[in-house]
């Protein structure tokens, strides 16, 4: 029934509103689901033939020269080919709305989800500028991730099942930010969280990387629950799910900073500091840096975890209408943003520094999408997406690259930890200049991508300081912490490619660049590090200096793309806190610092790399342990430890004494002592039981004697 | 002539009762509880007269259960022979818990 | 479709049909021989869950709430008949119950080893037990077949169990077999009390819904039936047969005791405590403390299941939290919250039932149920890593799969009246995976250390044939639920509007047929025909009834529990015995 309902659908049958006409939208999403189930029974298949040489005793089936079995080389077609489908018709929706005066998204409904009473669901998808933004990048980047991991596991056995879940996890990502409700954002929310799992746990024989997995999932349960719970109350206020109209009654329907709308703000951050690895839950995304490389550069870096910023961009009304929840975005964005680069300085695995990284970038998204400069925190979602997928796909050649060399002599070493590296840049060059692009955006240096985007957060955030005094501390240590950005950045390039090597010398000479289909991802997400932040150059800056005096074209385009998802959370802004401020707290305009932040950034990578090239590094085994304040900084702060002692044990120990005592000794014990106090009467009774007929006869004649004697009596 | 046969029937009774009670053979117990069973069903008959026809049907109904009862209780007693060898009841206390 | 059913009229045999059925496979079970009885039998119960299909159609939503009625009068005397109907609730219960049998049976072909005749006869007549729960309009009726239920399931847990199976098993059976005394007390309280305010002797549903009671009549009624039902649910702290039970049982008894059997629990809260007893139903206390125990059952069970050495174990301790998250659907007395719950016993099934089978297939290839006895099976045993883990995920609730869609409509239903409650509720969801997760990673996942799970087998074809309904189920009701909850929703909407609203009306009462005032024309068949036979029987019930006076003793009910007596005591025969032995004094 809903089959071709859902198939008529997709082929646009529906009318055009306000102008703009989609072109198959339901098809973007059906390919990536395609992609997965036809990848997924190829890895069945591959997987039961594994099966069988692991049974037999024999070791895995060569999958890796040229006869590759059809398993493995279909999915080469496959994964990313539905990939470059669903970009190329995003492509085609995104260039149909340019020009198009849209206010209202283009909903599109294909079959009633859930219908019960009051509540009805639909499985509906809407298409506007911001899921469109979003989609670009997903599948975009997506794209190229695909074509890189065709090179990056071609060997891996696994081949075709990774296909399969990389493939579903596009499929939810695109649920989510496609979903026209919140259940069905919700459906892609946990969807890509269940595909994070399988992807941090892929290579499941490994506890550690299967623990990891486990904790990524449970912990973005956590946040999970703060959307369910924000999902009731939302029903329960206005009867409905749907964003649209939510959103267009929430001015009226919420009091501005009443209970209701802050608990709404608090429970929906809850839901996006889980899955965007905020404090206190971004425990799990340095963990995650098990799975494979490329999975971390779009799961962990570009798509997934930015969820969180959609979130609240895409809520940015009930945002607004809840400052202290807004300010709480904020502030946690500012704290992870700092406490995650204070730990990046002292990793040696070149993922973990991604990976907190990471974490710290998604803080500075926090704090744009939490001042209410929504465009400014998708802005740096976008080119975020952009250089660090690039520096995962660097960092994954680097490795793939070291750990071919150290294969080929099978030296046990760690094939991420930078102190093994140094000097790749002779065997590395496209990985090496391509990542130096991604790290000096990152470091926020114009003209690269992360300079426009990160200036302008710090700018909103700074010109938000009228309204509090807190904006001027996040203020602050945003500045510092795209200081500590630059210089852990340099450091993490500086060991990786620069001075001597330490691999060793029968290992360097195994030292390689990577295969086209790795390295030219990487040039193309090169170029979008570089012009990628050309596209929403604010007006005062581009007529200065760092916009060419005009010359860079699409000043604010951004915003103004955005202007019709945030326009009435941007009026409540203006109504109740007024305009931004004109100068930064202390003093000086958007120029101005946009040049101090630069010209600091520049300086910390200059200098930065003149200190770590100056200190004598080892290889890994030969280091001695940090100590002191770095060792606190490389044992992460400890809060593993901490959760692990006051929530996870804790829970355990109490699940433990649930069992053993309540259950085993008070609920059980009490229903066995029913059982043997009715045996004990039961034994008590039958001591009269002797046996003897003429014992029970005699008993009971008296017995009627005894009675009659009483009734005539 | 009532009070006669309702005597006769209680002296039954309660010889019928000690002769459960006090003989150990299973045959003469049995053969006792007949006794009762019977002087039940004098009193029965006798009743009938005064107090309707309803007694009489009853004895019929004793009887029934008496003769059934005979059969099942003295294939009991034959097997018990069969394998004991004795039909003293003392020597029986299977039902003891 | 819908011609078809005409044509043959479908309508008017199969209730029957399926109750009855069963009991004919019987006879066939028992003449067949040994080797071939389970194909028989999955053939016998296969067929009937073909049959039963049809009842998607004939089950009109649109129609009148309770449909494909039939009724016969069976004693009389009593007002009992044989009386069936089902509405849109009962129609996924029956469904549920026909489908799951033949899986059950299917996937255990090669469990049960010995005795197979038995087994299977045994089988069948729980087949007929659960559908004659689910269809029965007559309250009689209903007893004797949720007394039905026990035997078969005694049997199959305490001759095809486990170690500890006789423990088990009389667990089992005592403690259910307590609840539903107390039940029967209150069913037979319940009829004098309808007979007390002038209708006709009745155990039709329909007759006994409506029945004036005091509040405090109503809260010890409640109390007697929700103990019974608590029990069967099982709700916290009444739980603690179940791991017992499921641990012992072989695996088709755990599969149709997690799918089929804890649904008869919630099914009467539904059927028959909140529209008998509405009073109380919403009684604030009351309500408090029903949903404290759900929401309480939800997490504890969850802590406890997490810490479980034992596969089955933990997945038993599952479904004490799952059921948690139905008595919270149940007593929001909401339609999202019912609609919610429902689908959550529909869903937990489907998930659980494909659990236990899994974990028995686990068990047939390796012997043992504890978890660290498992480990990297994904490696060697694809198919059913994939098959673990998707039904892994319809049970914790994955949106897309049916766990979430009960879950999530039974919080909402809860969260509009509730909101701690939901929101301790919704824990639930984290602690789901607490538990789920580290099962699957230290059976599927992990090193593959251990010899004997480095040669264990893949599923057979069988057991994929077995598994695939209950997978395609689970993701298909999770995207397509509509179907199902409009089904639900007329006989959900008709109980919520009749007990939520004081009023007590909308689609229930209207179909509550109105007993007549005065002298009931069954007290007369009583004096005239009771033959000798009964009175024994009829002062048994005086009895009986009388039993449960002091229950009353604090409502101020004397008069009442007098009256009732009466009925009993004053007209027929009984009162002839009296006045003998009156005279004879």
């Amino acid at each position: 029934m809903s089959g071709t309902v859902l198939l008529n659908t997709a082929l646009g049958a529906q009318e055009a509103v306000g102008g703009f006409d989609p072109f198959l939208p339901g098809l973007i999403l059906l390919l990536p689901l395609l992609g997965f189930a036809i990848n997924g029974a190829l890895a069945l298949k591959a997987g039961t033939r594994g099966a069988a040489a692991v049974r037999a005793g024999s070791p895995e089936p060569d999958t890796t020269g040229g006869d590759r079995p059809a398993t493995h080389t279909l999915p080469t077609w496959i994964g990313p080919g539905v990939m470059l489908g669903a970009f190329l018709l995003t492509l085609v929706n995104f260039v149909g709305m340019f020009g198009v005066e849209l206010t209202e998204p283009v909903i599109r409904s294909y079959w009633t989800w859930m219908a019960t009473g009051a509540l009805t669901v639909e499985a509906a998808i809407q298409l506007d500028q911001l899921s469109l933004i979003m989609m670009m990048v997903i599948t975009g980047v997506g794209f190229l991730i695909h074509v890189f991991s065709v090179g990056y596991m071609k060997e891996d056995p696994g081949y075709p099942r990774y296909f399969a879940y990389l493939n579903l996890f596009v499929f939810f990502m695109l649920t989510l930010v496609m979903g026209a409700n919140f259940p069905m954002m919700f459906v892609g929310w946990e969807g890509v969280g269940l595909c994070s799992y399988l992807l941090i746990g892929f290579w499941f024989q490994d506890r550690e990387k299967a623990d990891a997995g486990k904790k990524a999932f449970i912990v973005n349960r956590v946040g999970d629950f703060g959307l369910l719970m924000a999902m009731f109350i939302l029903f329960a206020i206005f009867g409905t799910l749907d964003y649209q109209a939510i959103f267009s009654a929430a001015p009226d329907a919420l009091v501005y900073g009443g209970g209701a709308a802050t608990a709404i703000a608090l429970f929906l951050l809850l839901g996006a500091v889980g899955k965007s690895a905020q404090v206190p839950l971004y425990v799990w995304l340095p963990d995650a840096m098990a799975g494979p490389t490329p999975v971390s550069a779009l799961i962990h870096a570009a798509t997934m975890v930015t969820a969180g910023v959609y979130l609240v961009a895409r809520a940015s009304v009930l945002f607004a209408l809840a400052p202290v929840g807004a300010a709480a975005v904020a502030t946690i964005g500012a704290i992870t943003a700092l406490f995650a680069a204070t730990i990046a300085l002292k990793q040696y695995d070149i993922k973990k520094v991604l990976a907190y990284s990471t974490v710290s970038q998604l803080g500075f998204m926090f704090m744009g999408v939490g001042v209410g400069a929504y465009a400014a925190g998708v802005f740096h979602l976008m080119t975020h997406a952009f250089f660090k997928a690039l520096l995962f796909l660097g960092a994954g050649a680097v490795i793939h690259s070291m750990h071919h060399a150290l294969h080929s002599t099978h030296k046990e070493w760690d094939a991420q930890d930078m102190r093994n590296m140094g000097g790749l840049k002779r065997f590395m060059p496209v990985t090496w200049i391509t990542m130096w692009v991604a790290t000096l955006a990152i470091a926020g240096i114009w003209p690269f991508a992360g300079f426009f985007s990160k200036d302008e957060i710090i700018w909103y955030v700074g010109t938000s300081a009228p309204a509090s005094v807190l904006y001027t501390i996040l203020w602050g240590m945003a500045i510092a912490t795209a200081l500590l950005t630059a210089f852990y950045m340099t450091r993490m390039m500086v060991m990786t490619f620069h001075g001597p090597n330490r691999t060793g010398q029968a290992e360097a000479v195994h030292l390689h660049e990577s295969p086209l289909t790795m390295t030219v991802p990487l040039g193309i997400l090169a170029v979008l590090s570089v012009f990628g932040g050309w596209v929403n150059v604010p007006g005062s800056v581009r007529e200065s200096f760092f916009g060419g005096f005009g010359l860079l074209p699409m000043s604010d385009w951004l915003d103004r793309w955005l202007e019709p998802v945030t326009a009435s959370a941007d009026a409540v802004r203006l109504e109740q806190l007024g305009a931004y401020a004109s100068t930064a707290p202390v003093g000086g305009g958007h120029v101005m610092w946009g040049a101090i932040a630069t010209g600091l950034a520049l300086a910390v990578v200059l200098i930065g790399a003149r200190l770590v090239s100056g200190r004598e590094i080892r290889p890994a085994h030969e280091s001695e342990p940090d100590t002191g304040f770095g060792k606190v900084l490389h044992d992460k702060w400890y809060v593993d430890e901490f959760y692990d002692r006051f929530i996870v044990q804790p829970i355990l120990g109490l699940s433990r004494a649930c069992w053993r005592w309540i259950d085993q000794v008070l609920i059980d014990g009490t229903v066995n002592a029913v059982g043997s106090v009715s045996r004990g009467v039961g034994w008590f009774g039958s001591l009269f039981q002797t046996g003897q007929i003429g014992t029970y006869a005699f008993i009971l004649t008296l017995g009627a004697l005894v009675v009659l004697g009483v009734l005539i009596l | 002539m009532l009070a006669e046969a309702l005597v006769l029937s209680a002296i039954l009774f309660v010889i019928g009762t000690f002769g459960v009670l006090i003989r150990r053979n299973a045959i003469i117990m049995f053969l006792c509880v007949e006794l009762q069973l019977n002087a039940v069903n004098l009193s029965f008959v006798a009743l009938s007269r005064y107090l309707g026809i309803e007694g009489q049907i009853f004895v019929f109904f004793v009887m029934t259960v008496a003769a059934a009862e005979a059969a099942v209780g003295l294939a009991i007693i034959i097997s018990i022979f069969r394998h004991y060898e004795t039909v003293n009841v003392d020597n029986f206390n299977l039902l003891k818990w | 479709m819908t011609a078809l059913i005409d044509a043959i009229a479908y309508d008017s045999w199969i209730l029957h049909a399926l109750i009855w059925l069963p009991l004919v496979g019987i006879a066939g079970v028992l003449l067949i021989s040994e080797e071939k009885v389970k194909e028989f039998a999955f053939g016998w119960t296969a067929g009937l869950f073909v049959l039963s299909l049809g009842l998607w159609w004939a089950f009109d939503p649109a129609g009148s709430l309770f449909q494909l009625t039939s009724e016969t009068p069976w004693i009389e005397l009593w007002g009992v008949s044989y009386a069936l109907g089902i509405d849109g609730i009962s129609l996924f219960m029956i469904l549920l119950t026909t489908f799951t049998m033949p899986v059950a049976i299917l996937g255990a072909f090669k469990y049960i080893g010995e005795r197979r005749r038995a087994f299977y006869a045994l089988m069948l007549l729980l087949q007929t037990g659960i559908v004659g729960v689910f269809a029965s309009m007559d309250l009689f009726l209903f007893y004797i077949f949720f007394e039905l239920t026990l035997v078969p399931m005694y049997f199959i847990v305490g001759v095809w169990g486990g170690e500890r199976r006789i423990y088990a098993a009389v667990k089992f059976f005592l403690y259910t077999a307590l609840g539903s005394l107390l039940m029967l007390v209150g069913i037979l309280y319940l009829w004098f009390q309808a007979q007390a305010a002038g209708a006709p002797a009745s155990f039709h549903y329909l007759d006994l819904v409506g029945t004036p009671l005091s509040l405090t009549e109503q809260i010890w009624l409640f109390s007697a039936f929700a103990l019974a039902f608590a029990i069967k649910v099982p709700l916290f702290p009444f739980h603690t047969w179940l791991p017992d039970a499921h641990v012992e049982a072989p695996t088709p008894g755990s599969v149709v005791l997690a799918a089929v059997l804890l649904k008869l629990g919630a099914y009467g809260f539904i059927r028959f405590v909140l529209p008998f007893f509405p009073d109380a139903a919403v009684h604030s206390t009351v309500v408090m403390i029903m949903l404290s125990l759900g929401v309480v059952g939800i997490i504890y069970a969850a802590w406890v299941a997490a810490v479980q050495p034992d596969a089955k174990k933990l997945v038993a301790y599952t479904s004490v939290a799952h059921m948690g998250f139905v008595v919270l659907g149940i007593f929001t007395v909401t339609v999202n919250g019912l609609q919610g719950g429902l689908f959550v016993m529909i869903s937990h099934g489907i998930s659980t039932g494909a659990l236990f089978l899994l974990l028995g297939m686990l068990y047939e290839r390796r012997h043992t149920r504890l978890i660290a006895d498992f480990g990297g099976l994904a490696r060697v045993a694809p198919l059913m890593a994939t098959a673990f883990v998707i039904t892994a995920l319809a049970s914790i609730g994955l949106p897309g799969t049916s766990g979430f869609v009960g879950e999530f409509l039974a919080l909402v239903g809860t969260f509009e009246k509730y909101p701690v409650i939901a929101f301790l509720g919704a824990t639930g969801v984290i602690f789901a995976a607490y538990y789920m997760l580290p099962m699957v990673q230290k059976i599927l996942f992990n090193k593959l250390e251990r010899e004997e799970n480095r040669t264990m087998k893949d599923l057979s074809s069988r057991e994929v044939a077995v598994l695939s309904p209950l997978l395609i189920l689970m993701v298909v009701l999770g995207v397509f639920p509509t179907p199902v909850l409009d089904r639900m929703e007329p006989g959900v909407q008709a109980i919520v509007q009749y007990v939520d609203d004081g009023a007590r009306v909308g689609p229930l009462q209207e179909v509550v047929r109105s007993g007549e005032v005065g002298p009931a024309p069954a007290d007369a068949v009583w004096v005239e025909e009771v033959p000798p036979s009964h009175e024994g029987q009829a002062q048994m019930l005086g009895v009986g009834a009388g039993l449960s006076a002091p229950d009353d003793a604090g409502a101020g009910a004397e008069a009442r529990t007098s009256m009732w007596l009466g009925v009993a005591r004053n007209e027929g025969p009984v009162r002839r015995g009296g006045d003998f032995t009156g005279d004879e004094g």
